[in-house]
């Protein structure tokens, strides 16, 4: 594969699986995987970053010490953020519903 | 890649070949020193043991300069093959049964990474119970890993297949792994009259070998072996069934190029009073030999017997195998392994299917013979034929799968 959407025919595809291209992980978006997405109540958010800590995906989102987002390239929607931050900011929603809804 | 085509194979004279004596599994080692592969990983298994004992002489001696890995398993061998070969180098190892059995897994990794390893096996039972004679079921074991499978009848093609080899896996359109086979004992420990290429012109036939990606090419990093998702495998591997299909034009055409330098030729299946033949047997391997003298006999008392063996078991000859056996009046097809609970034999499915899709209907009977060593003696081949032209007059095919030498 020479990248991530290197959807070409059979013929034309590196024969054997090969990588042709060096770091190309990086334009592997495993975000695709996601089934649920957190989406976030900023009013609810204290900046503890308690989702950082816990975040296996490190896709939580930091600035200047604060909470700045999520990286939805890479959160792959397990839910700990939901469950571990105990003001219930982060509510998991259905990923192809908010797509359909733009 | 680029291989050395060399000056000796454009002229219609052979070179003068060298008279030895030896067994199967000591003209494979031969060759393999002739080859001088960078790198022969292997583990000692009966009947296959000579080969690797043999050129593990040669590296002690000097003789040549592989580095020879002798590892803790077969699994290792295969392994170490596969690491070799991604990073360039050509690479060989020896194997039977139990062996080749415990290589499974890696046998699939080597070909679905396109690496052109060559495997010089020899035939023998899979336990249990225990038996170190042949029978065709190890390598049957691997008859789907995307491995060519190669079946001499004896040990001057089994030298000859064991230097082909080379060049058909490194062939750009090919590049895929080969198996190259002999039966153990029967042929692996049976001395025979051969002839061995002068070292320089196997040499020069097998070339050097240059990968065109490899990983310790620093200036052009890969990765080789990383994961896929749906949206590839399939793809990568209907590259496979091309290459296996290339592999039938590249088997033959280096096998007529081999016999003009040898003055053996080869191709993917050989006829033996086939033409005119009424009834025919369908085999691989050294009970062809046998085959020969039962059909000399039965020609000799009128009846029109004729043999067809089959060199290239993957890739499946399906066009010439069709030509050659679509007049026959009725055909024997002699499996030397089980495939349990299956329609028929892996040869017999193969020949089945071949006929079939060429639109040839004719009839069919499967023999299973010659399992843990049993042997197979004109006699027996004798009755085969004759049991054929019953078949024959009634145009009936006998369905269920017959046992020869069977104690009922």
């Amino acid at each position: 594969m020479t990248n991530k959407m290197d959807l070409s025919s059979w013929q034309t595809m590196p024969i054997g699986g090969l990588i042709t291209e060096r770091g190309n992980s990086k334009e592997y978006e495993t975000g695709d995987w996601r089934a649920l997405r957190p989406v976030v109540d900023m009013e609810k958010c204290t900046h503890c970053m308690i989702c950082w800590i816990f975040c296996p995906d490190s896709s939580i989102l930091v600035e200047d010490m604060r909470f700045a987002g999520i990286d939805l390239a890479h959160c792959k929607g397990c839910g700990i953020c939901a469950v571990e931050f105990p003001p219930k900011a982060f509510k998991m929603m259905d990923e192809v519903k908010l797509r359909e809804e733009g | 890649m680029t291989i050395t085509i060399p000056k000796a194979l454009v002229t219609t004279s052979p070179v003068k070949g060298i008279p030895s004596s030896l067994n199967g599994s000591m003209a494979v080692s031969q060759a393999m020193r002739q080859t001088n592969p960078d790198v022969v990983a292997a583990y000692p298994i009966t009947p296959s043991t000579i080969m690797v004992e043999k050129f593990s002489e040669y590296v002690a001696n000097g003789e040549v300069d592989s580095e020879f890995l002798a590892v803790e398993s077969e699994h290792s061998a295969m392994s170490a093959c596969i690491g070799a070969a991604a990073a360039g180098a050509r690479a060989q190892t020896v194997t039977s049964s139990q062996g080749l059995a415990f290589m499974w897994e890696a046998l699939y990794v080597a070909a679905g990474l396109r690496l052109p390893i060559v495997l010089h096996g020899a035939n023998r039972a899979l336990s249990a119970p225990v038996s170190i004679h042949v029978d065709h079921t190890d390598t049957m074991g691997a008859r789907d890993s995307g491995w060519i499978q190669l079946y001499a009848e004896n040990g001057q093609e089994a030298y000859d297949n064991a230097l082909m080899a080379v060049r058909i896996a490194e062939d750009p359109g090919v590049m895929l792994p080969v198996l190259a086979t002999q039966d153990g004992y029967t042929v692996s420990h049976s001395v025979e009259r051969l002839e061995l290429l002068p070292d320089a012109a196997a040499r020069q036939f097998v070339g050097t070998y240059h990968a065109q990606r490899s990983l310790l090419d620093v200036r052009n990093p890969i990765t080789v072996g990383g994961i896929v998702s749906p949206a590839y495998l399939f793809e990568i591997k209907r590259q496979m069934v091309e290459a296996m299909d290339n592999a039938l034009d590249v088997i033959a055409r280096i096998g007529q190029e081999y016999g003009r330098l040898s003055g053996r030729s080869y191709g993917l299946i050989e006829g033996y009073q086939l033409d005119d033949a009424e009834v025919a047997i369908v085999l691989l391997g050294s009970t062809a030999g046998t085959t020969r003298v039962a059909v000399d006999m039965l020609r000799a008392q009128g009846i029109r017997a004729g043999l067809l063996r089959i060199r290239s078991f993957r890739p499946f000859p399906v066009d010439e195998v069709a030509e050659a056996l679509k007049n026959k009046g009725a055909v024997a097809v002699l499996d030397r392994a089980f495939s349990f609970g299956a329609a028929g034999s892996p040869l017999f499915q193969d020949i089945c299917s071949a006929l079939h899709r060429k639109g040839v209907s004719i009839p069919l009977v499967n023999y299973v013979y010659g399992i843990g060593g049993r042997d197979a003696a004109p006699d027996e081949l004798a009755k085969v034929f004759q049991e054929m032209e019953l078949v024959a007059d009634s145009g009936q095919s006998i369905e269920s799968i017959r046992f020869l030498s069977m104690r009922e």
